[in-house]
């Protein structure tokens, strides 16, 4: 590398700064200003003559002109390697729990911690031999991290064609231990080490291929997995007013979603939504493994106090890690919440940098970057023949609860899925708010879609029948239309809502919603004849107790067939009446 | 020493511009003009000219006025002796007391590290159903009155204060009118209150800009005596009077509005203030009780919409009544399975019918024909109205649940309520009397069905 390049500060507003330098610098590479001990972590994002338009990803109180700042020719990076897993960062990856050990109660500002522990010792276990040929990707060993092989790959930034030098034997090592050498196509040594960096902004691309993702994802609401599914590898979004249930409902999939790894990107919103996870996890048994959820799940904090310039960050720090284990053959999840935060700071950078605003003074590239950030998902055929996948679901805040603003407009355009979530709903209490008329998916679920189609027929039908009688009343309502709204309803509470805080209820096996929509589909099928509106409303109230009560029991107890019995008999009550008629 | 200046180049809005050097981000400096002193804050630097909002308002600033800066930002004085006193909003004295110069702490400091909060897990009981059975109030929440003007929000912020069993009060006014300002005054000195609150007021013919600091200078006391094991109530109304503080001085500085003329970092500016709510591990806490006018009574506004998104959910009070629909805590779930099991079924249950109910009323309103259903709903919007939302019913929670079931007893069958069966065997009231002949009835249904 050259000698360091130095700059120093002429101006400061906000979080941004412009710097006098000389020399070479390179846009989007990390520069420090330095203050006392303090040195405070920026980015260069714009150039103009000898100045470079820094923000800076921390607070700016107390810098001064002339503040000199030292430049790093690199790129914003994370560090890979095992140790990622379980751990809480902040939207630079600094891990949080260190900080608060060392620091105690706030955070720091202007120091920076390893974001893995660089002394723990790793059981490797090599899965290559002295002259096999290998590329960027590709696995050299593993070492368990977790309940996972954790890949130990041919650093992604090899752009040759390698042949193993040398490779330790089984035992165990540091990160920064060598664990092999490569011989480049020109003959050149390269030291390999267990942990190396990856610019965040830089899709990670050492896939062979990236394919249609086909998969249900299954994340046990019912809502979604039945009527709007998500697939492996595919994006969705939740846009939604402020407390209609968009964090809730990303809290219960974190949880309950059957991948093999959760991001959570907690992207300028509250500490506190963040600490349930954080305390929570390590204590909640993983259904799937036995061993804690925490084993699974990294979370990116950038709450909505920290700073702006790391929150624009941290939605790309939790991208590249991602990716990063996606490429070891894994599923993993990124729960993003809220995308418009993260476009929220875009906003701040660019009004500071005086760019022509588009609307609502958000930049003109704000779909672009929208569009780039959800590309990173996919599902991919890796180079070992195995696959992976990496999906990712976003939560919208869009102003005013109005979908018809540029965040939410922007990520309808790349999204395969589209939770909406009404203010109606969730105040009416009908949880997840999840509107079943707005909403949609591209991919394919867990039931076929003929009948889901039918559901959702009754579900139109039933909401015109509603409206029809808001203006001529009951009375003005024909019998059938009106079991037609009944129907509506009980499919509406007895199954698309669902009781997220009741252990049973909140998560509902894609074996059980195969199960359990096949009797409410058959109900919704059949044809009743009711004397009067007020025996079928009758015959409905009953009818929903029953189901509800059902959901509230786990399937493999004797009392669930029970209760499936007591349905039955109900239902039979006006089965044997439409013989008899 | 610092140097003094006495050329100011430009004056424009409450922002003045000076030429100066060696000066830091965000320090505060003293304007001295021919009328008063004054405090103003960098707020930008570029080379040598440096924009400070002046505090006091740039009124009657002349281009020859002194300029001194003070080689630190703004702070405030932190010890016992700030309890029972009323300052302003620049942190002067307002009663006739001393000013407080030993031991300034900074304001506006760090975020709390995310791993050093608790999940919050302490109910604050108000007495008042609509808060404690639908969204009961918790240690460490932050969370508006949203309302338009002419509400009782100031009245109720002051009776949640007083009930709330809390070791300090700090009232943060801002734009606050005289007679608000002496309402609290009094309310907390007849509730024996005083001698543990700390006031920093506005008032509503200070200087708008002046009121830019009071949540900073509320919350940074807050956050020391929190760390001193203290639990802190924090009061700060009105918080829409900030935010228009915040747009005025984002268009002085010609930044480009994102909506209806506020600045686009009008969320991350409100949220570094109502972030400061905490519950900090080994030690005490701070909870945020704000008030939020919402312009129009539209909530949508960006004041309101941006502060829901916030905060951790909202009381929304409209005639008098806080509404069940658009009200929320969103901590409600870390106490109300602490409370009574039927807590939460209550709930949403009592909810659910109350919508049902708003529907049907405006049927009736249309003047529909009411089937027997409608009729019940009629019955049991009025009893909810009048037995849990009046705020003048001071009962406790438990009480509070035993009257849902009573309410509901009186308006409705069993399975019409949609509630789980175990509950409903636990707590419906007994009537027996009424459920035999309710049997006897359906009997005899059946029977005449059957042939
Ligand atoms: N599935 C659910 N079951 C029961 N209650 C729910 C559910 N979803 C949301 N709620 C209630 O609504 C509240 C708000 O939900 P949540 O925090 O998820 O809203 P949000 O859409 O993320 O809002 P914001 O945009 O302000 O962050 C919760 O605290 C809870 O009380
Ligand atoms: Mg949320």
């Amino acid at each position: 590398m050259s000698e360091k390049i130095l700059g120093e500060i002429t101006s400061i507003n906000g979080n941004m700064i412009s710097v006098r330098f000389k020399g070479n610098i390179v846009q989007n590479e990390v520069g420090y200003v330095i203050l006392g001990d303090e040195r405070l972590k920026s980015e260069v994002i714009k150039i103009k003559d000898d100045l470079a338009f820094m923000q800076v990803y921390e607070l700016t109180k107390g810098i001064k002109i002339g503040d000199p700042v030292e430049f790093t020719h690199e790129m914003l990076s994370v560090q890979l390697g095992p140790g990622v897993l379980s751990r809480v960062y902040d939207g630079l990856q600094n891990p949080l729990n260190a900080l608060a050990e060392k620091y105690g109660f706030f955070l720091p500002r202007g120091v920076v911690l390893d974001a893995v522990d660089l002394e723990k010792r790793w059981t490797f276990s090599p899965s290559v031999k002295k002259g096999d040929v290998v590329y960027r990707g590709m696995s050299l060993g593993s070492v368990p991290e977790g309940i996972f092989d954790h890949k130990i790959m041919v650093p992604f930034n090899f752009y040759d064609e390698y042949t193993v030098e040398s490779i330790v034997q089984n035992g165990d090592y540091k990160v920064t231990d060598e664990v092999a050498v490569l011989t480049d196509s020109r003959g050149e040594k390269h030291s390999v080490i267990m942990l190396f960096e990856w610019p965040v902004k830089v899709p990670i691309d050492a896939y062979t291929q990236k394919l249609i993702p086909r998969e249900p994802m299954s994340t046990r609401v019912r809502i979604v997995d039945t009527f709007f599914p998500v697939n492996k590898g595919g994006t969705y979004c939740i846009p939604g007013p402020f407390g209609a249930g968009k964090t809730v409902l990303q809290q219960l999939t974190s949880r309950y979603a059957d991948v093999d790894i959760v991001i959570i990107a907690a992207c300028g919103e509250r500490a506190g939504e963040v600490v349930e996870t954080l305390r929570e996890f390590p204590k909640l048994e993983d259904p799937r493994t036995g061993k804690t959820l925490m084993e699974r799940t990294v979370i990116i904090c950038n709450t909505s106090s920290m700073p702006v310039a790391a929150r624009e960050a941290s939605v790309y720090t939790a991208a590249t890690i991602g990716e990063y284990y996606r490429q070891m053959g894994l599923d993993v999840l990124i729960l993003a919440d809220s995308t418009s935060r993260w476009a929220q700071a875009m906003r701040e950078v660019s009004g500071r940098l005086e760019e022509i605003p588009g609307e609502e003074a958000f930049p003109a590239y704000l779909e672009s970057r929208i569009a780039e950030f959800y590309e990173r998902a996919g599902y991919v055929e890796l180079p070992d023949g195995t696959f992976g996948s990496l999906t990712i679901g976003g939560t919208v805040s869009p102003a005013g609860g109005n979908f018809e603003e540029p965040v939410t407009q922007a990520t309808l355009k790349v999204v395969g899925a589209f939770h909406g979530l009404s203010r109606a709903r969730s105040d009416a209490r009908r949880y997840p708010a999840i509107d079943p008329l707005d909403s949609w998916s591209k991919y394919k679920g867990i039931i076929p879609a003929e009948k889901v189609e039918e559901a959702h027929d009754v579900l139109r039908r039933g909401n015109e029948v509603h409206q029809m009688m808001m203006v001529v009343g009951e009375e003005g309502t024909s019998l059938d239309d009106f079991v037609v709204y009944l129907k509506s309803e009980f499919l509406d509470s007895v199954y698309l809502q669902q009781d997220g805080f009741d252990p049973v209820d909140a998560s509902c096996s894609s074996e059980r919603q195969l199960y359990v929509f096949e009797k409410i589909h058959n109900i919704l099928m059949d044809t009743y004849t009711f004397s009067s509106k007020e025996e079928a409303r009758k015959f409905f109230n009953v009818l929903r107790q029953l189901v509800i009560d059902w959901n509230y029991i786990p399937m493999e107890k004797d009392e669930f067939k029970t209760q499936e019995k007591e349905i039955e008999n109900h239902l039979k009550k006006v089965r044997t009446k439409k013989s008899a008629a | 020493m610092k140097e003094v200046y006495n050329r100011i180049l430009s004056v424009v809005g409450n922002v003045i511009t000076v030429r100066a050097e060696g000066v830091s981000y965000e320090e505060l400096a003293e304007v001295t003009t021919s009328r008063t002193k004054t405090l103003a804050q960098v707020i930008k630097i570029d080379n040598d000219i440096v924009s400070l909002q002046v505090f006091a308002g740039s009124k009657g600033v002349s281009t020859h006025d002194e300029v001194r800066f003070l080689g630190h930002p703004m702070q405030v004085a932190y010890s016992e002796n700030l309890l029972g006193r009323i300052f302003d909003g620049s942190g002067q004295p307002r009663d006739k007391g001393p000013a407080l110069t030993e031991n300034m702490v900074e304001i506006a400091g760090p975020s709390v590290n995310p791993a050093k909060r608790i999940i919050p897990n302490r109910m604050i009981r108000t007495n008042i159903p609509m808060i404690d059975v639908f969204n009961s109030l918790v240690v460490s929440q932050k969370l508006p009155i949203f309302s338009v003007s002419g509400e009782p929000y100031n009245e109720l912020l002051a009776r949640i204060a007083l009930q709330a069993e809390v070791d300090m009060i700090i009232l943060g006014g801002i734009g606050l009118k005289f007679d608000e300002y002496m309402y609290f005054r009094d309310e907390l000195e007849k509730g024996g209150a005083l001698n543990r609150s700390v006031f920093f007021v506005h008032t509503a013919s200070d200087p708008v800009v002046e009121g830019l600091m009071v949540p900073d200078l509320s919350l940074a006391i807050a956050e020391h005596f929190a760390l001193d094991g203290k639990d802190v109530l924090v009061l700060l109304t009105d918080m829409t009077n900030f935010a228009d503080a915040l747009k005025e001085i984002a268009i002085t500085m010609e930044q480009v509005p994102s909506n209806r003329g506020y600045p686009g970092d009008l969320y991350s500016q409100l949220a570094a203030r109502y972030e400061k709510a905490v519950d900090f591990e080994d030690a005490g806490s701070i909870t945020i009780l704000a008030v939020t006018t919402m312009p129009g009574d539209d909530v949508t506004h960006p004041i309101p919409d941006n502060t829901g998104y916030i905060t951790e959910g909202q009381f929304y009070l409209r005639n008098g009544r806080i509404e069940p629909f658009g009200s929320l805590s969103r901590l409600k779930q870390q106490v109300n399975n602490k409370t009574r099991k039927d807590h939460r079924a209550i709930m949403d249950g009592m909810i659910q019918l109350y919508a049902q109910y708003l529907e049907t009323e405006e049927k009736r309103a249309m003047g529909f024909r009411m089937s027997d259903w409608d009729k019940k709903l009629l019955k049991y919007g009025k009893l909810f109205e009048a037995r849990m939302m009046n705020l003048k019913v001071n009962i406790s929670l438990e009480e509070a649940l035993d009257n849902g079931w009573a309410i509901l007893a009186e308006c409705f069958m069993p399975e019409e309520t949609a509630f789980r069966t175990d509950l409903v065997k636990e707590f419906w009231p007994k009537a027996e009397e009424k459920e035999d002949d309710q049997k006897e009835e359906d009997a005899k249904k059946e029977e005449s069905e059957e042939t």
